[in-house]
């Protein structure tokens, strides 16, 4: 479903993504997994038309993303770090919109909007501008809009950031659900082992623009011989802190204040 | 099209949302009708070039629609940091579209605006000609707005964040305004000073919206005020659809 070869994209002579490769198949989860500004947003933003890659190819179901972007935002939805929805516009509004700029059939709009919005139960709140709603119900609005238009892959960048254990819980029964229902590839990027370890079933590791494993999770414990994921983690990536931001990237590129608003 | 109606839409839906937005707009306005009109009226008169109020108030009505339309940069700046403009830039959509349907809500909430100010100065006794009049003010009104939506759109789009904006307001905007004859008659200001007008594109929008509101004479002519106007407003529309088809994040 996504196929990536030696993909490469430099800000000047940093290389936020540092030649690397990697498939994932159809309807599988798959999670990257690496530290603060490891590249996992910078490689969310080429797969999702966003950004143009240095160098190196890039396959979305089939199609590369610079060169036919309109074909490829059809087949994907995307849920970004930071907040995008409309927070003046109610849920259903914002669910509505979105229907119009992926040209969802008219009589398919509504029930789309009332099944996706059951299951992560915002339903009851649909005519509440989304700035009513806690960080949680704004993620699980994100998600929710994400599938709208039967996309065949999703892309979930960080989706837990920020959201208290019993939030993160839910929202992943959610997608697990949503992969099964829908048959939709997941594309997932975390810095919570545990996380990547309970919904995926392949990982990569991505550290400082480099992959440095990939498998399931239990064969990236059998090969650093560890126990947990977390042990195997830290063996690949060292256990030095990383400095503590989105924006070794975001600094180089806008040199701009950095961000205040989380969710 | 559907793109651009629901952009439109949601614009509007913003607006009519946060009433503190038309309120707080309202008062520049009023500010400059109170202190001009009744500081700069009476020394009008006394030199015989007629009611004041009149003068001015055509001056107002546009500088509402060029303030709003210039600040609606502000909103893509704050959708770029925080929001919803990554939803529209992952959608399989023209971006073009999606410039043209925020320039077509951002300007018909700075036309909006400028109805409400027009119906202030209405209320301080200021009078158009006919209804005739009033229609083909609605014209230059609307390409006002267009220009001055796109432009502030551009603007925001070259702009790296909201303190760069800011320099921008002070540096651009307000010269712009006092420099274009919204206040006084650009026939009794120095030759310098009317060329500078003349490199104003607000300078035409005040003379045409003034020209047709109240049916006095026109410093540049109809003709012309209507050209500089739709061309300029055409070439920010096109160069905003360039930048915006580009934005990388």
């Amino acid at each position: 479903m996504i196929r990536v070869r030696n993909l490469v994209k430099m800000y000047g002579d940093f290389a936020a993504v540092g030649d690397i490769s990697f498939e994932v198949q159809q309807g599988e989860i798959f999670a990257f997994l690496g530290p603060n500004g490891a590249g996992k947003t910078t490689t969310i933003k080429m797969l999702t038309t966003l950004l143009q890659p240095t160098s190196g190819t890039i396959e979305v179901d089939g199609l590369d993303p610079a060169a036919q972007p309109n074909e490829v935002r059809t087949r994907f939805g995307i849920v970004f770090q930071d907040a995008s929805t409309d927070d003046q516009l109610t849920a259903y509004e914002n669910m509505d919109l979105h229907c119009v700029l992926y040209n969802v059939a008219r009589n398919q709009r509504r029930g789309r909007i009332e099944k996706l919005l059951r299951l992560l139960e915002l339903w009851d709140r649909r005519d509440n501008q989304v700035k009513l709603f806690s960080g949680g119900m704004r993620r699980r609005l994100e998600i929710a809009r994400s599938f709208l238009h039967t996309p065949k892959i999703i892309f979930l960048d960080e989706p837990t950031l920020g959201l208290d254990p019993q939030t993160r819980n839910h929202l992943w029964t959610h997608v697990q659900e949503l992969n099964q229902q829908e048959r939709v590839t997941v594309f997932l990027t975390t810095h919570y082992m545990e996380e990547a370890a309970r919904v995926a079933q392949r990982i990569a590791i991505i550290d400082q623009g480099k992959i440095v494993a990939q498998g399931t999770p239990a064969e990236l414990q059998a090969n650093t011989r560890t126990g947990t994921l977390e042990q195997a983690f830290l063996a690949l990536t060292g256990s030095t802190m990383r400095e503590e931001s989105v924006s070794t990237v975001d600094r180089v590129r806008f040199n701009r204040t950095k961000r205040t608003k989380r969710l | 099209m559907n793109t651009v109606y629901a952009l439109w839409l949601r614009q509007l839906k913003r607006f009519v949302r946060s009433r503190a937005r038309v309120v707080a707009a309202l008062g520049q306005p009023l500010l400059f009708l109170v202190a001009f009109g009744f500081g700069f009226g009476r020394i009008y008169s006394q030199a015989g070039e007629g009611d004041y109020l009149q003068y001015v108030s055509p001056g107002i009505i546009g500088m509402t629609i060029m303030f709003i339309g210039v600040f609606s940069g502000i909103e893509l700046i704050w959708d770029r940091e925080f929001g919803f403009l990554k939803e529209t830039l992952v959608a399989p959509v023209p971006r073009s579209w999606i410039m043209l349907g925020r320039t077509a809500g951002g300007a018909t909430v700075a036309v909006v605006q400028g109805f409400v100010v027009a119906g202030v100065c209405m209320a301080f006794g200021f009078r158009v000609s006919g209804l005739a009049a009033a229609g083909y003010g609605l014209i230059f009104m609307i390409l006002s707005a267009i220009l001055f939506t796109a432009l502030g759109s551009g603007l925001a789009l070259v702009m790296p964040d909201f303190q760069a904006f800011q320099f921008i307001i002070q540096f651009l905007v307000m010269p712009m305004f006092f420099l274009s004859g919204a206040l006084v008659p650009l026939k009794s200001v120095p030759p310098a000073l009317q060329i500078v007008a003349s490199l104003d594109p607000f300078s035409y929008a005040v003379d045409g919206l003034r020209a047709v509101l109240v049916s006095s004479a026109t410093q540049y002519g109809l003709a012309t005020d209507l050209t500089v106007l739709s061309v300029l407003a055409a070439l920010l529309l096109a160069l905003g659809a360039r930048l915006f088809s580009r934005i990388q994040i």
